[in-house]
């Protein structure tokens, strides 16, 4: 098992890159803050895997929460709605 | 054909059906390129030696025996048995085996439903799903409408399946985006105190286990 | 720039939710069975990275063109010809058999 950086209630912030290639990590929540739940394990990095390679060394995964009025500036429903979303550690910043 | 999705609520298109699952290919519509070069690459993968005619129908069969009834079966012991229902919630996987069903290695998570929280799972990326415990997706879970909508207007789309929760409930939605998929444990309807178990289980809908409606009330099982 | 990829569609405006289903028909489950067998640990001649990988590069018109399993297979075959599993001559070869014997056996009304 790898070091994680981050454990369940880390502030994080998902980084606001947009590479060309495969990548896990929704287009609509880039740039996101949210807050680590839990940590999920480590996976070989899709990122790798999907061009054939073995993707090692493994990436951790973690669940992070996001509040629904965070990511939608419109968004309609009650203030407590949020989403879940699977992220690998790379796409993680620490959000003070 | 094992037909024996026990979810047919909703209106569906049966004009993929075919008598004979193990006959050629040979429907009512034309055939198409895709179909052709299905066919083409299972036989060359066959008489290259790299599997063999068994193991693929073995495969295929046991495909079909991935179906809802699996999951409504964890989910109603989960109702009767709080102590496995803790064990779900920790590790679906060895929770699973104890019934007898086998997921495979791909990690499932179960999320519950509650008196605060509502779940709900998509995957926008593609169409991840806990095909193991419930067998493969229905059409529309791998929409362009599902998998664009559910994760900002969760509450719309799910008065389109006609649930509708209260504001005093938490909508939450659950990407799959990685290495896990998600089975929502749906909350076990009132005047069921004195039902066994398997006609609980009658009222966990494969649509109850992705979020977007509750297990069946009594009055409509 | 920010590049956003076809696949990638979620919180786009998009139509009411068609609650549609169909059982799957053989042809479907194959190609489930073809991309199961191919990926298993013993073989890893596929995974379902470079499955996706390749579902997403088929291009937007492709994509929404092809339904589930075609995306499935067109992205399959696409990765056995990259990696020399199959050549484009033996499948094309195949194709043109299967195809022969499909329409004789509709011709024949078998």
């Amino acid at each position: 098992m790898s070091e994680t950086k981050y454990q369940a209630g880390d502030a994080v912030k998902v980084r606001a890159a947009f590479p060309p290639g495969h990548v896990r990590t929704p287009h609509f929540i880039r740039g996101c803050d949210g807050v680590v739940t839990q940590y999920v394990g480590s996976h070989p990095n899709p990122e790798e895997l999907a061009y054939g390679r073995d993707g090692m060394p493994k990436k951790p995964l973690y669940r992070v929460k996001f509040n629904q009025a965070d990511v939608w500036p419109n968004y309609e429903g009650p203030a407590k709605d949020t989403m879940v979303i699977d992220i690998y550690e790379h796409w993680l910043e620490k959000n003070q | 054909m094992s037909h024996d999705d026990h979810d047919h609520s909703h209106g569906h298109d049966h004009s993929h059906d075919e008598p004979h699952p193990y006959q050629p290919d040979i429907e009512d519509a034309p055939f198409t390129e895709r179909m052709v070069m299905a066919q083409a690459v299972a036989e060359l993968i066959v008489e290259k030696g790299i599997v063999s005619t068994d193991e693929m129908r073995a495969q295929i069969e046991f495909m079909d025996t991935r179906e809802p009834a699996l999951g409504a079966k964890l989910v109603a012991r989960t109702w009767l048995d709080p102590e496995f229902k803790a064990r779900v919630l920790t590790d679906v996987k060895a929770a699973s085996a104890e019934l007898g069903i086998d997921i495979g290695d791909i990690p499932i998570q179960a999320i519950e439903n509650t008196e605060d929280v509502h779940n709900v799972v998509v995957c926008t990326l593609c169409s991840c799903y806990p095909r193991m415990l419930i067998g493969l997706p229905p059409d529309w879970y791998k929409s362009r409408a599902y998998r664009s909508r559910t994760i900002k207007e969760p509450r719309k789309v799910l008065e389109g399946f006609g649930t509708t929760i209260p504001d005093n409930v938490e909508v939450r939605v659950h990407d799959s985006t990685a290495d896990l998929r998600y089975v929502v444990l749906p909350a076990r309807p009132a005047g069921t105190d004195d039902w066994n178990e398997e006609r609980l289980t009658d009222l966990v809908t494969r649509d109850s286990m992705i979020g977007v409606s509750l297990a069946k009330s009594p009055e409509t099982a | 720039m920010t590049i956003r990829r076809h696949h990638d569609m979620g919180g786009l405006d998009a139509g009411a939710v068609e609650q549609t289903e169909h059982d799957y028909a053989i042809w479907e489950k194959r190609v489930d069975a073809i991309v199961k067998v191919l990926s298993t640990p013993e073989r890893k001649i596929l995974s379902t990275d470079e499955l996706r990988r390749g579902i997403e590069e088929l291009g937007p018109g492709v994509y929404d063109n092809l339904n589930y399993y075609e995306r499935w297979i067109s992205s399959a075959t696409n990765l056995l010809l990259e990696k020399g599993v199959i050549t484009v001559d033996e499948l094309g070869a195949k194709m043109a058999d299967v195809e022969a014997r499909w329409q004789k056996d509709r011709d024949t009304g078998s």
